[in-house]
């Protein structure tokens, strides 16, 4: 079970967040061609280490919130708010 | 023994003969059957990263169906190792588009033939492969699913509630989700899976493919737009073509190519329990309770979990999940709930949005990926090295195969199982 840190709550298990997957995803301008909504659609990084994602708190205080966790040993070695959804600063 | 492909002037390796003559020399004449050179070649025809059921059998069927055995299989651990070797081994085709209905389909009627074409006993067991419907809604669902198989010609039965528990002895007779109906696959079953790596490991090594375990590769040649050859642990090798069979790591691999891929490495966790008395001779899924069992021929419950949804690389399931599968196999059959576990374990599965897995070759030349089978790669293992070894030979991907390239997220022309099957994950 993994704990992790809400800047809202505190550490609070894992059962209560849901995982929105990688940040920054960054939505093309509607002028962009196809195979680039198409990376901005299913794309992704997918590392094999240090990963930057959202997770929301879903049973919790409803918030999104930006993590860095390694994808090898599920370590989180930093949580924070985000501030916007493609703010990439935030984490 | 008694295959009908082997030539009359050989005899029978495994044969009653072999093992005769053997008994005068205390059974020393065996030899090892992988060929696993020490020094590989410097130029291979076709180098096939990932030596699971996927790269095996893209070997095998490079050999048998092209000719081609200028070939070498690479793998980081041993055969067999990775997802071949971690899943819960059903064998189905019961999806709802017709042309995921033909891609499993064919795999599932090359397994049929497997034992026989590789001379190798894979234990295919055709138990059934049950889907649990637990209310109207669900029921409703099935009855989609069963015209979708039928118009498809895949076998498919679709049962009310008191059919599936005159199948099915032993289910739950008050469970809090009630059983309403059910849909099988009578052609639906199990089968072992390390003999499926093994027999098309020893298929291909007879023919002359290269196998090289405990080789990690560390990065791709590239020359004039095109992949020219492999970067390993063990020195570099040459060659015309690369396929990519490594599953949850082929964004990894992709990376050493500088391409991204529409995948996501999800940790699936199974496990099994101490074995029992035999008391569950099918395969049941229950969407609903998010599990899915059948019973090994050692007699041990098979149980599988859902996907952490989380990015990961990490061969563990989490607890919830664990907990989530056990309730659901108690729901269903409240006996077990004395069962003990015995082992626990997860894969990494390489999941696609629309679930249905990508064969073709990428935007490097000559770099071709097996991959995105996401939760379901073992039922398809004859299929895929069919398929890739098919477009890798002729340049050209089968007619099964040509749904199911890249193209498809550009052009928006998803095989959407993951809606349209209910794949839960």
């Amino acid at each position: 079970m993994l704990e992790i840190n809400c800047p809202w709550c505190g550490p609070r298990p894992e059962a209560e967040f849901r995982c929105g997957g990688e940040i920054p995803i960054i939505r093309p301008t509607p002028d962009c061609t196809d195979r680039e909504w198409a990376a901005y659609l299913h794309e992704r990084t997918n590392p094999k280490g240090m990963h930057r994602e959202r997770w929301l708190h879903v049973l919790g205080c409803g918030m999104w919130i930006a993590a860095i966790r390694s994808t090898i040993n599920h370590h989180i070695t930093r949580t924070g708010p985000l501030a916007a959804p493609h703010d990439e600063a935030s984490s | 023994m008694f295959g009908m492909n082997r030539s009359r002037s050989k005899p029978a390796r495994y044969g009653l003969l072999s093992l005769l003559r053997g008994g005068f020399n205390g059974q020393r004449h065996w030899t090892p059957i992988l060929n696993e050179p020490e020094t590989p070649d410097r130029h291979y025809d076709v180098v096939i990263i990932g030596g699971g059921g996927h790269g095996l059998a893209t070997a095998h069927y490079l050999a048998a169906n092209h000719g081609i055995t200028r070939v070498c299989v690479i793998e980081r651990g041993w055969i067999g190792g990775g997802n071949t070797g971690r899943n819960t081994t059903v064998i189905r085709s019961n999806y709802f588009f017709p042309e995921s209905a033909a891609l499993y389909d064919l795999s599932l009627r090359l397994y049929e033939g497997l034992s026989r074409a590789l001379e190798y006993n894979i234990m295919f067991s055709q138990r059934g492969m049950w889907m649990l419907a637990h209310d109207r809604h669900g029921m409703e669902m099935l009855h989609r699913s069963a015209s979708a198989m039928l118009l498809n010609g895949v076998d498919a039965e679709l049962h009310d509630g008191a059919g599936v528990r005159g199948r099915i002895p032993g289910l739950n007779p008050a469970p809090r989700f009630p059983i309403v109906g059910g849909l099988l696959q009578p052609r639906g079953g199990t089968a072992r899976h390390d003999a499926v790596a093994w027999a098309y490991a020893r298929a291909a090594s007879r023919a002359g493919v290269h196998v090289l375990q405990n080789t990690e590769v560390t990065g791709l040649a590239q020359a004039g737009g095109r992949v020219v050859g492999v970067k390993t642990s063990r020195g570099d090798l040459s060659c015309d073509r690369v396929v990519a069979a490594v599953a949850g790591h082929s964004s990894v691999l992709a990376n050493m190519a500088g391409l991204r891929l529409p995948i996501q490495s999800f940790a699936l966790q199974a496990f099994v329990s101490e074995p029992v008395k035999p008391c569950l001779d099918t395969v049941l899924l229950s969407p609903a309770t998010g599990i899915y069992l059948s019973q090994s021929d050692k007699g041990e419950i098979v149980l599988g979990a859902g996907l952490d949804l989380f990015i990961s690389y990490a061969q563990r399931g989490s607890l919830p999940m664990m907990e989530q599968a056990a309730a659901g196999a108690i729901e269903l059959f409240p006996q077990f709930s004395r069962l003990r576990f015995l082992r626990q374990w997860a894969g990494i599965c390489d999941v696609v949005h629309d679930s249905s897995p990508i064969l073709d070759e990428s935007e490097l030349a000559g770099l071709h990926f097996n991959c995105g089978w996401g939760t379901g790669g073992f039922k398809a293992i004859p299929a895929g090295g069919w398929l890739t070894a098919h477009h890798v030979a002729t340049g050209e991907a089968h007619a099964i195969a040509r749904p199911f390239g890249f193209s498809r997220f550009p052009t928006g022309a998803m095989i959407d199982e993951a809606a349209a099957s209910g794949i839960a994950h």
